[in-house]
């Protein structure tokens, strides 16, 4: 039962070790210190935490398991409702969802879920646990668009109920943000996504990397010419935004798409690739979200004394606490209330230096937080030589410009409802292509309950048919 | 996926043409489009232009000059081998596709190739020449050694005018200076250029064609990395706005886009390109 300890915090790399290489950040907990702190949870009849996991994991379940050392079974019970134990378990925001609702919360510290989860995960996957369920096939075919976790969540589901799933992955690795965006110091790409990866495939999910949709294949060709009976679009957020003010395009700014995907897909931090990657002696990253936190790291294990501007203030920070302490730890130094109004260049037409304005909060604004306000007359310079822009991503409207009678929003966003169908019969969609840049875990949610309307979708299918032969 | 190199062929030393197995970019090729390629596990993603395509035979061609690393492993690799990835067609293909057989037919064409631009710029040519519209192309290159496709392009188009900087082949002078020739002395007339080669010879073609009013099209050869709207590398100021090379072109008017910006962005990773081995080959480093 329920103990007094204090909540078990795994190890972590030395910081001033870790800001000079590329390797992950937090050990895990061992199989003793798991143990320990799934002690810790009082096992409540009422799980809040399972209420707030955005995919219902049965937390205080697999929680009991790995206190009695029973890990197999606890992976077992994650893996009903959750393929990536390993990835979300490191990228969840669990201090919004399942630890933010636990009742040890209230009075002290929450159970420390996410390290429960990644350490059932790890565990799984280094004693190599996972059993692929290989139905008798149905015969239809379901294409998914992007490889993505919305993408390989679907997947994952249709395949288990015995669909033919084909992934197009535009890129030359799957994974999605898994590979491009999200660093190799939070998320190991060959010890964590490839292998969770590979987990997919072994249900019989097969995936082609390569294959632009819009442009290599269409939608409509998958539905009309290729045997796809319905196709799922993940294809997540992946257009970067900019700032539209002065100086951008000189050289030295790039989108943190860019900045993460030069050092994250194409691994150019690492020695022996081909891809380069610049970080100057001085980088500064506008932005406080998650993203730009994955930037400043980076530009920081590149060897750039790193900034971060936001416009807002640390409390309005959008990141994820734990990435803004580490990023703190690691040297990165923070500007709040900061907004650059211009990129400086030198007579070469390279980054010199940001010209920022001081702000100040004002009133709520829609969003429910206080508006920045310019404060007049505040300017002054941060002198640097790269400046990485990680001011949010929307959809890339590749697909929704090539796919008839396919309903888009404002924001470029895919139309689609709480199940995913879209405008168009046949056609579903979920993840960030959807609501916009979200999480991980809210994209593999929304590809989970896209697989249930798919296989609705060829039920009903199925029902016409029979209806009108009768 | 296996992209094999079904056929290779030595343009000038270090220029190479290649017909790669890749069926489906095959089949949704259209002329003014491009791919990506990597050649190995660590490789770079190399945007390249599509040089020539075959539907019905599965193949894409690409012309690669072999001016950094990857380009250079690019070109030593073999028929028979594969590369690793080969991802396309990517881009917009060019505006006159989509115009009427009529409004093609009233048209006339003038193609300005430079460098490794006469890859792209033939199945441009080639496609409206198919559709009977009347095409004339301009070669440049600093030698006569170095003109490439020359028979390919004369078999598709109208008239084909070659010009060398050194004379040895053609024109005596810049393709700027054969333009001026062509409509103030040999009183042709043109409707629509498009002008596809090194960032500077664009430039001073589109100061030229300014200059008689001449509608004219550029495509942009700029950084990329994923090639499909993700990175902004790409990003050109043209008419004032930014675009995204890789998916708003990589075809804009001309006389609109900022060339010295676009010129000053493609020199970012030089020093990582080691810029010292790179010899111009059309005369543009004097």
């Amino acid at each position: 039962m329920a103990n007094k300890i204090a909540r078990l915090n795994a190890r972590e790399q030395d910081p001033a070790a870790r800001a000079r290489n590329f390797e992950e950040v937090s050990y895990g907990f061992t199989a003793d210190e798991a143990r320990l702190e799934a002690s810790r949870c009082i096992q409540c009849k009422k799980p809040f935490c399972m209420s707030q996991c955005p995919v219902s994991i049965q937390i205080p379940q697999f929680i009991e398991r790995v206190r009695e050392g029973d890990f197999a079974a606890a992976a077992e019970i994650i893996s009903r409702d959750s393929l990536l134990p390993s990835v979300c378990g490191r990228v969840c925001p669990q201090e919004t969802q399942c630890e933010g609702a636990c009742v040890l919360g209230i009075k002290g510290e929450s159970v420390n879920i996410g390290k429960l989860e990644r350490f059932v995960g790890d565990w799984s996957l280094a004693n190599d646990i996972f059993k692929p369920t290989r139905p008798i096939p149905n015969g239809k075919k379901v294409a998914i668009v992007g490889s993505g976790p919305a993408g390989l969540a679907c997947a994952a589901d249709l395949a288990v109920m015995g669909y033919e799933v084909v992934i197009f992955e535009a890129l030359h690795r799957p994974g999605g943000v898994l590979v491009y965006g999200i660093p190799e110091f939070r998320l190991p790409k060959e010890g964590v996504v490839a292998r969770e990866i590979s987990k997919i495939e072994s249900l019989g999910v097969r995936i082609e990397t390569d294959v632009v949709v819009g442009r290599t294949l269409t939608v409509d060709s998958l539905l009309a010419e290729d045997g796809f009976g319905a196709v799922f679009i993940g294809s997540g957020a992946g257009l970067p935004y900019f700032m539209c003010i002065p100086g951008e395009n000189l050289n030295g700014v790039v989108s943190a798409n860019e900045f993460l995907t030069r050092a994250n897909l194409m691994g150019a931090y690492h020695p022996d690739s081909d891809t380069p990657i610049f970080s100057g002696p001085r980088t500064v990253v506008v932005g406080g979200g998650n993203v730009a936190m994955d930037a400043v790291r980076t530009a920081r294990r590149l060897g750039s004394e790193a900034y971060i501007v936001y416009r807002r203030s640390e409390a309005e920070l959008p990141a994820r606490v734990e990435e803004v302490h580490h990023a703190k730890e690691e040297g990165i130094e923070f500007r709040m209330l900061c907004n650059p109004i211009e990129v400086l260049g030198d007579e070469r037409g390279w980054v010199r230096g940001v010209k920022c304005i001081q702000m100040e909060l004002g009133e709520p604004d829609a969003s429910g937080r206080r508006r920045p306000v310019e404060i007049e007359g505040s300017e002054f310079e941060i002198p640097c030589e790269t400046v990485v822009m990680a001011l949010g991503t929307s959809p890339n409207p590749l697909i929704a410009s090539t796919t008839e009678g396919l309903e888009t929003n404002r924001r470029g966003c895919l139309v689609a409802d709480e199940w995913g169908a879209t405008s168009r019969p046949g056609v579903f969609a979920g993840g960030d292509a959807v609501t916009g840049a979200a999480t991980v875990i809210l994209a593999m949610g929304a590809g989970r309950k896209a697989a249930t309307a798919i296989n609705d979708h060829f039920d009903q299918k199925l029902f016409s048919l029979v209806t009108t032969y009768n | 996926m296996s992209f094999k190199i079904l056929q290779k062929r030595e343009l000038t030393p270090d220029t190479v043409l290649m017909r790669i197995d890749a069926p489906r970019v095959a089949r949704a090729a259209r002329p003014g489009q491009f791919v990506i390629v990597r050649v190995s596990y660590q490789g770079e993603r190399i945007p390249l232009t599509i040089a020539d395509y075959d539907p019905a035979a599965g193949w894409v061609a690409i012309v690669t000059q072999g001016v950094g690393a990857s380009t250079r492993r690019l070109n030593a690799m073999d028929e028979g081998d594969s590369l690793t990835d080969f991802a396309g067609p990517l881009g917009r293909p060019s505006e006159f596709i989509d115009l009427s057989p009529e409004e093609l037919a009233r048209k006339k064409f003038l193609f300005v190739a430079g460098g490794v631009g006469v890859a792209p710029v033939y199945p441009q040519v080639k496609w409206l020449h198919e559709r009977g519209v009347a095409v004339d192309v301009i070669i440049g290159a600093r030698s006569a050694d170095l003109l490439i496709l020359t028979d390919e392009m004369r078999a598709v188009c109208d008239n084909l005018y070659l010009s060398t900087d050194d004379g040895t082949a053609g024109y005596n002078g810049l393709v700027t200076g054969l333009i001026k020739e062509l409509i103030d002395n040999r009183a042709k007339t043109y409707d629509e250029v498009v002008t596809i080669g090194p960032m500077v010879m664009m430039k001073f073609v589109a100061r030229t064609t300014a200059d008689y009013g001449l509608p004219t099209i550029a495509s942009l050869n700029t950084l990329m990395v994923d090639g499909t709207g993700m990175c902004g590398a790409c990003r050109v100021t043209v008419g004032g706005t930014i675009y995204f090379a890789c998916v708003d072109g990589p075809e804009f008017d001309a006389h609109k886009v900022d060339f010295d910006e676009a010129m000053r962005r493609q020199t970012m990773y030089r020093d990582f390109e080691s810029a010292a081995d790179h010899k111009c080959k059309i005369g543009l480093d004097r």
